[in-house]
């Protein structure tokens, strides 16, 4: 370590800062970090730990881009964002987002040859039915209507029951799971039993698709493993579990929040609506100008490492705002401007380096099916609702709105 | 123009397969990328730099012959 290291100043601010400009953009604190204070530190609301934040592209990259980074929610400096009773914390199997190699690694290998680009586009007409049919139904029932559960939350989950190869009456058992998972007046007791259940059904699920194999994702990560015996049933559940938990809730809530933040720039959405082949490049835009999991890429630090001069000891905690990095003016030109026409690719609302969202693909195809189907079928919808009165998610750790009410 | 690229590093995000499926695909064992044209016409760089860009874990590069 250089002579220079200086520890920041000890005012740790309560997180998740306020997202006190309009609800599409992060918290405006970001901006001021990033200029002054771009590797800080912070007091968690939920646990009262002081962990650091860092804030800026090139530093958020060598974040999780590092291998003296550990992802374990176990080790006791790591930025745990929701409140996990200690006993359970203990007991709790990791799922993959959580594991450091080589546990990572064996898994990781294992599901993302069925996750490839050319897989997730073979899904392209099954997602496109998927949406006609939601899409005919709200224009069947008539405006105003909840987007969010006409839409946005029934899409993603029945591609999940595509993914995992699930059909008939088990798909209504998923649709009420992912209906009750955002319910706001759900009881803690409902919302154990509910979680409880689908444990007992994917545990099934992966005795079921070992016996029987079909022509999806689980069933094919399974006959693999069969081969190399590699992985065992709980790490098969789990990696069913982990496809569950990752893509169920963030792709239902920037399917509302994309609606919306199109809705609000009318003259990028009439071109799109115009050439829909735009539709792929505003997509990637949505996710950097949204980043909706802003937070979760946290880590703890494994070694001593020092970012742009500020000295972080190994054991401590780290939060890699993909938020703030996807609006860093050292990166993008103009960042809290949507524009769809910018090359937003470097983007890191997917994370970077070994945990990348493997899941990124198939949601870019089922937005670009959701976005351009929507609004060529309902060319006039609109919001039914100003947007300041609308129910953001600003207690969640994956931001979205509760609900979206529109018309045409 | 060739394409330089490292299968160890490669988390198969499959970024680059989606946005150059012409030139880039990934493996159906390992899901780790497939460089299909490794010496792709000038007209096409930089959509290829923009895509090694964006890599999450920076295994792809351009070189000159
Ligand atoms: C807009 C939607 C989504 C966003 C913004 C998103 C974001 C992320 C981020 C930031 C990570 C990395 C976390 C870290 O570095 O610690 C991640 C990991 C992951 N995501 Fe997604 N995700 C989305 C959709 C999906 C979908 C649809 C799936 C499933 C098909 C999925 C499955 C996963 C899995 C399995 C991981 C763990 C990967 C690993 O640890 O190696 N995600 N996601
Ligand atoms: S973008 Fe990088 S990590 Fe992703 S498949 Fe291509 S080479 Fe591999």
């Amino acid at each position: 370590m250089t002579a220079e290291v200086t520890t920041a100043p000890i005012t740790a601010p309560a997180f998740p800062l306020s997202r006190s400009r309009c609800p599409l953009n992060p918290p405006q604190e970001y901006e001021r970090l990033r200029e002054e204070q771009s590797v800080s530190k912070v007091t968690l609301r939920v646990s009262g730990k002081q962990v650091w934040i860092v804030t800026r592209h090139d530093q958020v990259r060598q974040v999780l881009g590092s291998p003296d980074m550990s992802s374990n929610w176990k080790l006791p400096g790591y930025p745990l964002q929701v409140p996990l009773p200690p006993d359970v914390l203990e007991t709790l199997e990791l799922p993959l987002v959580a594991m450091d190699p080589p546990d990572h690694t064996v898994r990781r290998r294992a599901l993302i040859p069925e996750l490839t680009a050319k897989r997730m586009q073979a899904l392209r007409p099954r997602i496109q039915e998927v949406t006609n049919q939601h899409i005919d139904a709200m224009l069947a029932k008539g405006g105003p209507v909840d987007l969010i559960q006409e839409l946005a939350v029934p899409v993603p989950s029945l591609v999940f029951c595509e993914l995992i190869g699930v059909g008939g009456e088990n798909v209504d058992f998923f649709r009420r799971y992912a209906e009750q998972m955002v319910n706001r007046d759900i009881t803690p007791e409902e919302f154990g039993a509910a979680q409880y259940e689908m444990e007992m059904h994917l545990q099934g699920l992966v005795t079921a698709k070992t016996e029987n194999p079909g022509d999806d994702v689980l069933s094919r990560v399974i006959a693999k493993n069969n081969e190399t015996g590699e992985l065992q049933h709980n790490d098969l559940v789990a990696l069913a579990r982990m496809l569950l938990f990752g893509g169920f809730d963030t792709t239902a809530n920037i399917i509302g929040l994309g609606t919306v933040a199109l809705l609000e720039n009318p003259a990028q959405l009439a071109e799109v609506k115009a050439d829909p082949s735009l539709m792929p490049k505003a997509v990637e835009e949505l996710f950097r100008y949204l980043s909706i999991s802003d937070s979760a890429t946290a880590r703890v630090a494994t070694k001593d490492i020092e970012i742009d001069g500020v000295l972080i000891r190994a054991g401590e905690g780290i939060i890699a705002l993909n938020g703030s990095a996807n609006r860093d003016d050292r990166f993008f030109a103009d960042p809290d401007a949507l524009d769809i026409h910018r090359e937003a690719k470097g983007h890191l609302a997917f994370g970077h380096g070994n945990h990348q969202c493997p899941g990124a693909n198939l949601v870019r195809v089922e937005l670009d099916v959701v976005f351009t189907t929507l609004f060529s079928r309902i060319p006039t919808l609109r919001l039914a609702a100003p947007v300041e009165e609308l129910e953001f998610k600003h207690d969640q750790l994956i931001y979205g709105l509760y609900s979206l009410p529109v018309t045409w | 123009m060739r394409i330089r690229y490292d299968r160890e590093r490669c988390v198969g995000s499959g970024a680059c397969a989606f946005t150059l499926p012409e030139i880039f695909d990934q493996d159906e064992d390992d899901g780790r990328v497939l460089v299909l044209v490794e010496r792709p016409g000038a007209e096409h760089r930089k959509a290829i730099e923009d895509v090694a860009a964006s890599c999450p874990v920076l295994a792809l590069s351009v070189e000159d012959d």
